[in-house]
C-alpha cells in the first residue's frame, strides 16, 4: 500500500532498463519498496538492472521481457507483471519510447515503428494497467512524457508527436479514473542526459536521470498531476506555447 | 439532531482518513442491524477483505480497505437506558460519543474516557482503545467497557472481561476481548458495547492553568502534580527554539461540583454541548499552514495563556474538545491533508530529543499535546503504556518530512516506545514488531476467529499485519 507520502511498497516499471527508470528505482528503494517488477526489451540489460535494484535493497525483483512493437501483447505483458508482483501493485511507472534521429528522412516504416513503441504500445498497456488498478481500488500510474510533446518541434517531431499523444492520453486517463482511488501523474522532463540522448546537442535547462527520479519521489508525495523537471520548465513552456511559429522555429536546442 | 458526519451512500466509494492522505476505493455497506453485520462476516463478499468504519476519525488508513468491503456502522447508533446504580449503559457500536453524552449528561453521567473529539463512535473507541486527559488516573476506554458483542467470521461472541470463571473458553474470550481493544477492527466488528459512565454533578470543569518557559519545567510539574487532578494535559510549542524549546501551557482540572459554581448556575440539569455550526466548506489553499503562520499562531496562543490561574470554571466542550467547534477543520490543511504523529515512550529524554529535532527542522507543528500515561491494558495492540505521549499535527510535506519522522520512530522504538496506529499513515513496516512485541498474541486470536483472513484494512496491509488470505 502507498503510505501518506505516496511511497510504494510494490512497483512495476514498464521500460525498466532505461536510465530514468533505474534512477527512479534507486530513489525509491531506501524508502518502503519491497517488490519491483522490471519489464524491458533486452534480457541482458534487465538482469543487470535487477541486480542493481537488489543491491539498492529491494528484496524481490522479478523481470519480464517484452517487445513494444507487439501492441496486441501489451495487455498480456501487464498481466504478467502484476502476477510477478505477487499481489497488489502500488505504482506503475511507464518509461517506454524511442527517439528517432533520422526523422527528416521521412521514412514511413521507421515512423510507424516510433509511433508504435512510443504511443500505441504504451496506450494499450496503460489501459490494461488502469483496469487492474481500478479493481484494486488504489494505485498510481506515473507516465514519463516529455516537454518535446508540449510543443512539438521540427528537430524531433515524430518522437515529439508520440509524447504529445501519450501525454494527452495519460491526462485523459487520469480524468477517467477520478473517483476510483487510482491517480495518474504525468512527468514532463526537459532534455535529460541519458544513454538515449548521448551524442545529441543539449537543449537549455538540461537535467539528469537522478533529478527526474527525485522529482518523481517528490511528486508521489505531493500527488501533483503534472511534474515538470526542472520545475522552471512549467513557466518556460507557458510562454513557448504562445510563441508564433517564426520565433519558435529559431529557438536553440 | 442529525448524527454528524457520514453516513455514506452504499456502493463503491473513495474513502480517506481524517488526515486525508491516502484515498482508496472500497464497497461501502450500511447494515441496518446486528444480524446483517453477522451475516456479512459469516459470508463475506468477494474482494480484498472486510473492515469496519465509524465516523472516519482515524487519521490514517485504518478504516479503509482498497478493493474490499467497508462496513459503515452508522445505522447501529442506538443508546440504551442507564443503570442508575452502576452507571452502565449499553450502546450500539455506531453511536457517537456526542450522542452518548447528549443522553447521559442531563442524567448526571459523563464519558469515562473521552478523546480530543466527541465525533468518534463507541465501536471506534474500542477498536483504537482511545485515551483521554485522565489516562494517568483512569486508563484507556476499554478499561470502562464491561461487555462487548463482536461479530467475527466464526460467529458472534458476547464478551464480558470481568466475568468470573475458569477454563479454556473463558481464557479464549478474555484474549479475544483484549485483542479487540485497540485491535483496529482486525478481530471482528464490534456491534454493541456496555460502557460504565462516570457520575458528575455539573456540565462545567474546574481548571488550573500554568505556563512554563521550557519543556523540563512542565515535565517536572506534571510528574509531581498530576496525581492531584483527574485530567491533565500540556500543550507544547514545538516550533519554539533555543531556550524556549518545548515551552508549554499545562491545564489540569476536574469536574466542577455544584458548590463550585456561582449560586445562579447551580440549578438546572447539566447540558451536553451541541454539534458545531461552523463549517469549513472546502480544502484551504496550499501553504495556508506553513512554518511562519503556525509559529505565529503558537506564539499568540502561548502569550495569551495566563502564567498561573486556579479554579477557573470552564464549559466541558472547551476543555475536552476545542476542535469540535469547527466541523471539517481538517480541510484547513488543504488538498494534501496532514499527518497526526503520536508516540509514547517511558523515557522523558526521548520526548525532549524528538521536540528538539522537530523544532530544528522547522516542522510547522501546531501546538502539540503532551501527557503522562498510567498503566496500559492487557491488549496486545492497545497503544497506551506508562510514560510520556506526544501528539502533533503536521501539514503533509516533502519526503524529507517522512525521513525525519522515520528517524524519530527509530529513536522511539529503540527506547521501547511505540506510535499510535489509529493515527498512523506512514510507519515503516519493520518497526511495528519492535513497537508492539506482543503482536503474535493478536495473530493467534485472529487465526481462531478469522481463519480465512477476511478482516483486513489498508493499515494492516501497509504494515504487513495480515494473515494469509485463504480463498473459499
Amino acid at each position: 500500500m502507498l503510505d501518506a507520502f505516496g511511497q510504494p511498497q510494490s512497483l512495476v516499471v514498464l521500460g525498466g532498463t532505461s536510465d530514468i527508470a533505474r534512477a527512479v528505482v534507486h530513489a525509491l528503494a531506501p524508502k518502503r519498496l519491497a517488490t519491483v517488477v522490471l519489464a524491458g526489451r533486452n534480457e541482458e540489460r534487465l538482469a543487470e538492472a535487477a541486480a542493481g535494484a537488489k543491491a539498492a535493497g529491494v528484496d524481490h525483483v522479478p523481470t519480464v521481457a517484452f517487445d513494444a512493437g507487439q501492441v496486441d501483447r501489451a495487455a498480456a505483458v501487464v498481466d504478467e507483471c502484476f502476477a510477478a508482483a505477487g499481489g497488489d501493485v502500488d505504482v506503475v511507472v511507464l518509461a517506454v519510447g524511442v527517439l528517432s534521429r533520422r526523422e527528416l528522412e521521412l521514412d514511413p516504416e521507421r515512423t510507424a515503428e516510433v509511433v508504435t513503441t512510443g504511443f500505441a504500445w504504451p496506450a494499450a498497456a496503460l489501459t490494461a494497467v488502469a483496469a487492474r488498478m481500478k479493481a484494486q481500488g488504489h494505485g498510481r500510474i506515473v507516465v514519463l512524457s516529455s516537454v518535446a510533446g508540449v510543443r512539438v518541434r521540427r528537430a524531433n517531431f515524430v518522437y515529439g508527436a508520440t509524447k504529445a499523444g501519450l501525454d494527452g492520453f495519460a491526462v485523459g486517463l487520469g480524468e477517467a479514473l477520478r473517483g476510483t482511488g487510482v491517480a495518474v501523474q504525468v512527468v514532463r522532463p526537459g532534455f535529460v542526459r541519458t544513454r538515449m540522448t548521448a551524442g545529441m546537442s543539449e537543449a537549455p535547462m538540461a537535467t539528469t536521470a537522478e533529478a527526474v527520479a527525485e522529482a518523481v519521489v517528490a511528486g508521489l508525495a505531493s500527488g501533483a498531476p503534472v511534474i515538470w523537471v526542472p520545475g522552471t520548465l512549467r513557466w518556460a513552456f507557458a510562454v513557448f506555447r504562445l510563441l508564433p511559429p517564426s520565433v519558435w522555429r529559431r529557438l536553440p536546442g | 439532531m442529525p448524527e454528524p458526519g457520514p453516513p455514506y451512500r452504499p456502493g463503491r466509494r473513495v474513502l480517506r482518513g481524517w488526515g486525508r492522505t491516502a484515498p482508496t476505493a472500497a464497497d461501502v455497506v450500511l447494515p441496518a442491524d446486528e444480524a446483517r453485520v453477522a451475516e456479512l462476516l459469516a459470508d463475506p463478499p468477494p474482494g480484498t477483505g472486510v473492515v469496519p468504519r465509524g465516523l472516519g476519525r482515524s487519521y490514517g488508513d485504518a478504516a479503509q480497505c482498497a478493493g474490499g468491503t467497508v462496513v459503515d456502522l452508522a445505522q447501529l447508533d442506538w443508546v440504551g437506558g442507564i443503570d442508575e446504580a452502576t452507571g452502565e449503559v449499553e450502546v450500539g457500536a455506531g453511536a457517537s460519543l456526542q450522542r452518548l453524552l447528549e443522553h447521559a449528561l442531563p442524567r448526571g453521567w459523563f464519558l469515562p474516557v473521552t478523546p480530543g473529539t466527541r465525533l468518534v463512535t463507541v465501536g471506534g473507541a474500542v477498536a483504537a482503545d482511545v485515551h483521554g486527559k485522565n489516562h494517568h488516573r483512569d486508563g484507556s476506554f476499554a478499561r470502562h467497557v464491561t461487555a462487548l458483542t463482536l461479530a467475527t467470521p466464526n460467529g458472534v461472541r458476547h464478551l464480558v472481561p470481568g466475568r468470573r470463571g475458569r477454563g479454556a473458553a473463558k481464557a479464549e474470550d478474555d484474549a479475544l476481548f483484549w485483542a479487540t481493544a485497540g485491535g483496529m477492527g482486525l478481530t471482528g466488528v464490534v456491534t454493541r458495547a456496555t460502557v460504565r459512565l462516570l457520575p458528575v454533578e455539573t456540565d462545567r470543569m474546574l481548571v488550573d492553568t500554568d505556563r512554563y518557559d521550557d519543556l523540563g519545567a512542565v515535565m517536572a510539574a506534571m510528574e509531581s502534580g498530576d496525581d492531584g487532578y483527574r485530567y491533565s494535559v500540556a500543550w507544547v510549542d514545538c516550533t519554539a527554539t533555543g531556550r524556549h524549546t518545548g515551552r508549554a501551557v499545562l491545564t489540569r482540572g476536574d469536574h466542577a461540583r455544584r458548590e463550585d459554581l456561582p449560586a445562579r448556575r447551580r440549578e438546572g440539569l447539566p447540558r451536553a454541548p451541541g454539534t458545531s455550526r461552523l463549517r469549513i466548506p472546502r480544502p484551504g489553499p496550499r501553504h495556508l499552514l506553513n512554518p511562519l503562520t503556525v509559529a505565529a499562531f503558537n506564539e499568540l496562543w502561548f502569550r495569551h495563556a495566563p502564567r498561573h490561574r486556579v479554579a477557573e470554571v470552564l464549559p466541558l466542550a472547551g476543555f475536552f474538545h476545542p476542535l469540535d467547534g469547527v466541523a471539517d477543520w481538517n480541510l484547513l490543511y488543504g488538498e494534501r491533508g496532514f499527518l497526526q504523529y503520536q508516540f509514547v515512550v517511558a523515557d522523558g529524554d526521548v520526548v525532549a530529543r524528538a521536540i528538539d529535532q522537530l523544532a530544528a527542522n522547522r516542522v510547522p507543528s501546531f501546538l502539540a499535546v503532551l501527557k503522562r500515561f498510567g498503566p496500559g491494558t492487557p491488549g496486545p495492540l492497545s497503544f497506551p503504556t506508562p510514560g510520556w505521549t506526544l501528539a502533533l499535527d503536521v501539514p503533509m510535506g516533502p519526503p524529507a518530512l517522512g525521513a525525519l519522522l522515520d528517524r524519530i520512530d527509530e529513536m522511539v522504538a529503540e527506547a521501547g516506545g511505540r506510535v499510535y496506529l489509529a493515527k498512523d499513515a506512514r510507519l515503516r513496516p519493520d518497526l511495528v514488531r519492535t513497537m508492539y512485541p506482543r503482536l503474535d498474541e493478536l495473530q493467534h486470536v485472529r487465526r481462531r476467529v478469522d481463519p480465512a483472513g477476511v478482516l483486513r484494512s489498508d493499515l494492516s496491509r501497509r504494515l504487513g499485519l495480515d494473515l494469509d488470505r485463504k480463498e473459499p
